[in-house]
């Protein structure tokens, strides 16, 4: 189904300076994955070396934090927006 | 005179130039501001430092580089006051509260504020901006007034009214979320990338932001005759106060400005709202985000950036992290207001309470010095002891009535 992917402005550079992707995809991972397959390079910025989140990254389904969901095996609905936002902030 | 060079990513080094930039490029780590400190050795001497004016300015060396001149209200150089009835309540031998209520909007968010206004100014910036808890948001709109700044300050809708009504009278804009803080940052995370012309004290501006809270361990240790404490007792939240107080301390160590070593460092939590006392009394080296629930709403941030650090600190010296319920709150800021004078915001309550925990568990040493950082004013939040904290009787103007209230409450003898 589709869903959009926002960008923070870190990685924009990687998919020619847009702040959202739309792609086909059910869950956070295969979104993460499915701009990775059109903008290569993003996977690896978001996901450390056992395919897990980065802990710098956190990552927000409808304005909810995925560690509150099911992380990456989040299950995405038609239009939603997947939100990749840097961890260290505020406070 | 300022020893600060450019930026630096905490997790794998990358080196960054003097600009608004908070997280890595590569990895997402934090930036810190990097100094000189070779240079500063015997530059930034205990005189040079006397000689400056009775703010956090005094240690501007050692802070980012203010540009011309700092944007300076007057933060800092708050009492260290010895807590001696305080310490007797306890049964510890030495304690000092770090009386932070007393900076120019009543928090230690102005040190903090000061710096990050005065790095925006110079690097070019108009505008000023923060998401909040109420006490960033306060500061932050006074210090935009000071200069003539627009600012935007975008908090929880339901805070204490008294951080609303504070924040609202400097005349910038306040938005009001409705949500609980980590909505509220991440929302300002996302803003930022949209508006990076606004000087987000907090987020595009972290990395000078958060050295400002170096200047609670650099006053602490100037006002105890040029030595360092035991031991710290840190609110914390996002846990950057903790880990700069911490940088302060070991900064000063390597200048040779300061007699002892670093101190343990310990950290205090409300229940409500104890994501690191929690995964510091599990093992863990990582936080499980929480959904806030206390009074101790400038404490209540469930998903705190500085977390993986702040569990560094507390393990690196033996610390331990109190975790406090909110009826323990209201007694400590009570407590704390009957003992010395002092009248703390709840985050105070906190600390206050936390130390009184550690205590009891034996991770604070009784016999070792102690000093308490009491980070807001109690005015700040009447709401959470307004009904509790009232007359002691209501009387009609006349002699009889008070010579029998008088006799109620054991003034008088009873006749």
């Amino acid at each position: 189904m589709s869903v959009v992917v926002r960008l923070p402005g870190q990685l924009r550079s990687l998919v020619g300076g847009v702040g959202e992707v739309p792609v086909e995809a059910t869950t956070v991972r295969e979104a993460i994955e499915a701009v990775d397959a059109a903008f290569p390079g993003l996977a690896t910025r978001v996901l450390d070396d056992d395919g897990g989140l980065r802990r710098f990254v956190n990552v927000f389904v409808a304005d909810e934090d995925v560690r509150f969901l099911d992380g990456l095996d989040t299950v995405l609905e038609a239009g939603q927006t997947v939100s990749l936002v840097p961890a260290v902030a505020g406070g | 005179m300022n020893f600060a060079t450019g930026l630096r990513c905490r997790e794998c080094g990358t080196a960054y130039p003097d600009e608004a930039r908070y997280v890595c490029n590569n990895c997402f780590g934090p930036l810190e501001v990097g100094y000189d400190l070779d240079a500063a050795r015997g530059v930034v001497t205990r005189e040079s430092i006397q000689e400056g004016p009775l703010s956090i300015w005094r240690y501007g060396a050692l802070l980012p580089d203010p540009g011309l001149a700092p944007v300076d209200l007057g933060a800092g150089w708050t009492p260290l006051r010895r807590a001696t009835r305080l310490a007797e309540v306890l049964g510890v031998r030495e304690l000092w509260l770090k009386d932070d209520t007393r900076n120019p909007t009543g928090s230690f968010k102005d040190r903090v504020v000061s710096v990050a206004l005065s790095s925006a100014r110079r690097l070019g910036f108009t505008t000023a901006a923060c998401a909040s808890t109420g006490n960033l948001a306060t500061s932050v709109a006074a210090h935009a007034a000071f200069i003539g700044w627009p600012s935007v300050t975008i908090i929880p809708a339901d805070l204490e009214k008294s951080k609303i009504a504070m924040t609202a009278i400097f005349g910038g804009t306040v938005l009001g979320v409705e949500g609980n803080y980590d909505d509220v940052n991440r929302l300002c995370v996302e803003l930022v990338d949209e508006h990076p012309d606004w000087a987000f004290a907090n987020i595009n501006l972290r990395p000078f932001y958060s050295e400002g809270s170096k200047t609670l361990a650099f006053e602490i240790s100037e006002q105890l005759g040029w030595r360092t404490p035991d031991q710290v007792v840190v609110p914390v939240a996002s846990g950057s106060q903790l880990t700069k107080v911490a940088k302060g301390f070991k900064e000063f160590i390597e200048l040779g400005l300061v007699d002892g070593s670093a101190p343990v460092l310990f950290g205090a939590q409300a229940t409500g709202c104890s994501p690191i006392a929690t995964a510091f009394s599990t093992g863990a080296d990582f936080i499980t985000p929480q959904r806030p629930n206390t009074i101790a709403r400038s404490l209540a941030i469930g998903n705190p950036a500085d977390a993986p650090y702040v569990l560094d600190e507390l393990r690196a010296n033996g610390g331990d992290c109190g975790s406090v319920p909110d009826d323990e709150i209201l007694e400590c800021i009570e407590l704390l207001a009957k003992t010395e004078g002092v009248f703390a915001e709840t985050a105070g309550g906190v600390t206050i309470a936390s130390l009184r925990q550690m205590i009891n568990r034996g991770t604070i040493d009784r016999d070792k010095s102690i000093v308490a950082i009491i980070s807001g004013h109690g005015l700040k939040t009447l709401d959470a002891i307004v009904d509790t904290a009232t007359v002691s009787s209501t009387i009609s103007p006349s002699l009889e009535a008070a010579e029998e209230a008088l006799r109620f409450h054991q003034l008088v003898a009873a006749s």
